[in-house]
């Protein structure tokens, strides 16, 4: 606090300095945010708010997400991959400290790969690290990572929140006080809130524009409404309330955002359970669903019409909506010709998010039109995660994959849907060892077709990222490729 | 007096040990699985079990329920599985939001409602009783949490005399943080004071029209001798039941307006943790405010004592 007070007084000195009435462009912003990171430690949680606050601005991996999703380089400057694929040497970038002043060298690479994969580790994404058989320091600046088996998925999984770079002397504290290498060092939190960062000055690469940044948690959207208009956020990321993004964009004080997100919004279906273990009810499912009225209706018209588990911005991408086009005659027709002429009952179980509460009822009706009955229940997400994700005690329930890139959660036939397709698994380990990128196209290509003609869930929609800033704020991510709100790059204008 | 005071700390430490067990076994049964919620969707089997033991939840209940009970009475609540720091330390940290927050709207209530209904009650079916009532009926129909946003939209949006919420913290100064809780605790403070005034006034009322006021009066006193010297002591222990009841909503009942002025408070700590089932938090945040009610309670008796020489039995 001391601090923060004798920043205050220097910046309002040097602006007596510089001369009162000159106009300078604002170094601080307010970033509204509408959940609050349980802790601060990117690699033993799920949250993605911890990531939203951290992730780029102070915490770093090997490898970093772009705006665009695209895999950059990050603390490693550099890679060599072997002939066969299973040994990545990376090359550090020299000069890199972390926030307390300690280097950040191999060492560190082989710490945070080790704890992650470690047996007693609590990494949320355990999954990314698996195929790890060896991380070897070869010299301070240098790397080498050994896999079991070739993954081209390997760089992708090293950008990951989940895989950031941390320092063995700052662990212990990290969920209270993160120590990282980002252009952002932790300054503050009150808890409940708001977290504040600070410029790091010792950056290695192109330094923050901004000086200081604080996140504000405001977790009710008619508040995150009015700090909006009161002009107490500057930005606000995840907007939780499309119903109002209109009067922003018509008011010229502010600029709205609206990008994709990796959220594939989808009707999960319980394929183990009857009658959903009989493709035709799943396919005449697939054609009750009007995805566009759900998107309007839930979503005021923001999200993109999805036909398969997969990214539409991403460039493997097929449309493949017209497999599951909008009928109901052909519905009635497969649940005739499945041996259900009356229909049936199921249950929907709903977690919070808006998404799923108002898009259940919506498909609640739009299922009910060719003879589907649904009890609705509304589950908070402990419950969700309890009885549906682990006890796969439901018929279908409504859920947005928000990884980036997870269509392998196909291939796990233990996954709470339950798909069991030898097909499809051997689509995915011929992908994970596929390292040519045109293989992997053709791969990933034909992933999407087999879950999308199989009926697995109902494909609805993608996410939509839907963001609100002061129309002078520069710099902003429009699409959400991770759960990141990168500051970097952020700055006023004039 | 003493002999009557002894009793009430009797039934203050019984309600807080029935309380603890019934709170402490009520959130237990709460299905949902604190490791679960902080891992998602993607945590694999054994980094669950890990997770499990070390936020120790793998022990027996009446374990559990001991170790939390004799951690509370040597003050350590536990630490939080979520944010992982100690309870107490987040409940001490709320607290300098709640509290004032909670004592502001209560002396707000309290200055609107005394003056208000003395005064209606001195000019019983005059135009100033019909005013107050009918405000006061507005008051108490009104919900707090959309007048709430009616003054955000008034003060913080168009006249931008306030900011629309979060909370300036003391280390700016005791009036900005007294600023920031000025809207909040006039939310809180209007249904309050409409309850407040009217059984202010009508307690008044009964007691203007008991046999010992018309001897008063007979004695010479004139109208507002008697009102003030008799009437209005006499009138105080329904109004007093009031104020601790109402102190209590205040301190548990400010969830909804901590989060429409997102105010880092203890009601929106309690909505956090009941999401995240950081259930250690809850149960300790819970206690806290029965031991703030029953303590509350105790203190109204002995103020009840203090103001009416009955109930302090023998002497």
């Amino acid at each position: 606090m001391t601090y923060l007070k004798f920043t205050r007084g220097m910046v309002s000195a040097l602006a007596l300095v510089a001369g009162v009435g000159m106009a300078q462009a604002k170094t601080d912003i307010v970033v509204g945010m509408q959940l609050e990171p349980p802790h601060l430690d990117p690699t033993s949680a799920a949250a993605g708010a911890i990531d939203s606050v951290l992730y780029a601005n102070v915490f770093e991996g090997l490898t970093r997400f772009g705006p665009d999703g695209s895999v950059n380089p990050g603390l490693a400057a550099s890679w060599d991959i072997s002939a066969d694929g299973t040994v990545y040497t990376f090359k550090l970038h020299d000069g890199v400290t972390f926030h307390d002043g300690t280097t950040m060298d191999a060492e560190d690479v082989k710490f945070s790969l080790d704890r992650a994969r470690a047996e007693d580790s609590v990494n949320a994404q355990k999954g990314l690290f698996a195929g790890i058989t060896d991380v070897t320091v070869i010299d301070p600046l240098t790397v080498q990572v050994t896999l079991g088996a070739p993954n081209g998925s390997f760089l992708f999984n090293m950008a990951w929140g989940d895989a950031v770079i941390v320092a063995p002397e700052s662990i212990e504290n990290i969920k209270t006080n993160p120590v990282g290498t980002g252009a952002f060092k932790f300054d503050n939190w009150v808890q409940g809130d708001r977290i504040d960062i600070v410029k790091n000055p010792d950056y290695w690469g192109e330094p923050a524009k901004l000086d200081r940044a604080t996140f504000k948690f405001i977790s009710d959207p008619t508040a995150a409404f009015a700090a909006v208009m009161a002009e107490d956020v500057h930005a606000f990321a995840g907007f939780p309330a499309p119903e109002n993004l209109p009067q922003f964009d018509a008011d010229p004080r502010f600029q709205v955002l609206i990008g994709s997100t990796e959220g594939e919004t989808i009707l999960s279906t319980n394929n183990k359970q009857a009658p959903f273990d009989n493709i035709k009810v799943r396919e005449a499912m697939a054609h009750a669903i009007d995805r566009q009225a759900i998107i309007d209706g839930a979503m005021f018209g923001y999200g993109t019409p999805i036909g398969t588990h997969f990214a539409p911005h991403n460039p493997d991408y097929v449309d493949l909506t017209g497999n599951s086009a909008y009928d109901p005659e052909k519905a009635k027709a497969l649940l005739a010709e499945a041996g259900f002429p009356d229909g049936f009952t199921t249950t929907l179980k709903l977690p919070p998010p808006s998404y799923a509460r108002r898009g259940g009822e919506i498909i609640a009706a739009q299922l009910r039109a060719v003879g589907i009955e649904t009890e609705i229940s509304n589950l908070e997400w402990a419950q969700w995660l309890e009885q549906v994700f682990t006890g796969k005690d439901f018929g279908l329930t409504i859920v947005s994959h928000t990884e980036p890139m997870d269509i392998g959660i196909y291939a796990n036939p233990d996954y709470y849907f339950q798909y069991d397709s030898a097909e499809f698994q051997k689509i995915m380990t011929d992908l994970t060892a596929a390292t040519d990128p045109a293989t992997r196209s053709a791969l990933l290509k034909q992933a999407q077709e087999k879950i999308s003609l199989d009926y697995v869930n109902g494909y609805l929609f993608q996410l939509a990222a839907l963001s609100v800033a002061n129309a002078k704020v520069m710099g902003l991510w429009k699409n959400a490729p991770t759960q990141a709100t990168d500051l970097t790059a952020v700055y006023w204008a004039d | 007096m003493l002999h009557y005071v002894l009793k009430r700390l009797v039934s203050l430490v019984i309600s807080l040990a029935v309380a603890s067990l019934v709170i402490f076994l009520a959130i237990e049964v709460v299905p949902g699985d604190p490791a679960a919620y902080m891992l998602g969707m993607n945590a694999q089997a054994d980094t669950l079990a890990a997770l499990r033991e070390q936020l120790g939840l793998n022990g027996s209940i009446p374990e559990r329920y001991l170790s939390w009970v004799t951690g509370m009475l040597q003050g350590d609540f536990g630490t939080s599985y979520t944010y992982r720091t100690p309870v107490a330390e987040m409940i001490g940290e709320r607290l300098w939001i709640s509290l004032p927050l909670a004592l502001y709207a209560l002396t707000l209530s309290t200055l609107i409602a005394f003056p208000a209904g003395v005064w209606a009650a001195s000019r019983r079916g005059s135009v100033v009783d019909m005013g107050v009532m009918g405000v006061t009926q507005l008051g108490v129909a009104i919900p707090n949490f959309w007048f709430a946003m009616l003054m955000v939209l008034v003060f913080a949006i168009n006249l931008r005399w306030f900011s629309a919420g979060g909370f300036a913290g003391w280390e700016q100064g005791f009036l900005a943080g007294m600023k920031s809780l000025t809207l909040p605790a006039i939310a809180l403070a209007l249904p309050q004071a409409s309850i407040l005034t009217r059984v202010m006034r009508s307690s008044l009322l009964d007691t203007l029209s008991e046999e010992f006021i018309r001897t008063a009066r007979a004695k010479g006193l004139t109208r507002r001798q008697v009102l003030w010297r008799h009437a209005l002591r006499n009138a105080m222990i329904p109004v007093l039941t009031i104020i601790g009841m109402q102190f209590s909503f205040l301190m548990a009942g400010a969830i909804i307006i901590e989060n429409v002025f997102f105010l880092p408070g203890l009601g929106r700590l309690v909505f956090q943790s009941i999401s995240a089932r950081d259930l250690i938090v809850v149960e300790s945040v819970v206690m806290l405010l029965v031991f703030a009610v029953i303590l509350v309670n105790f203190a109204v008796d002995v103020a009840y004592a203090a103001v009416d020489p009955r109930l302090r039995g023998r002497r």
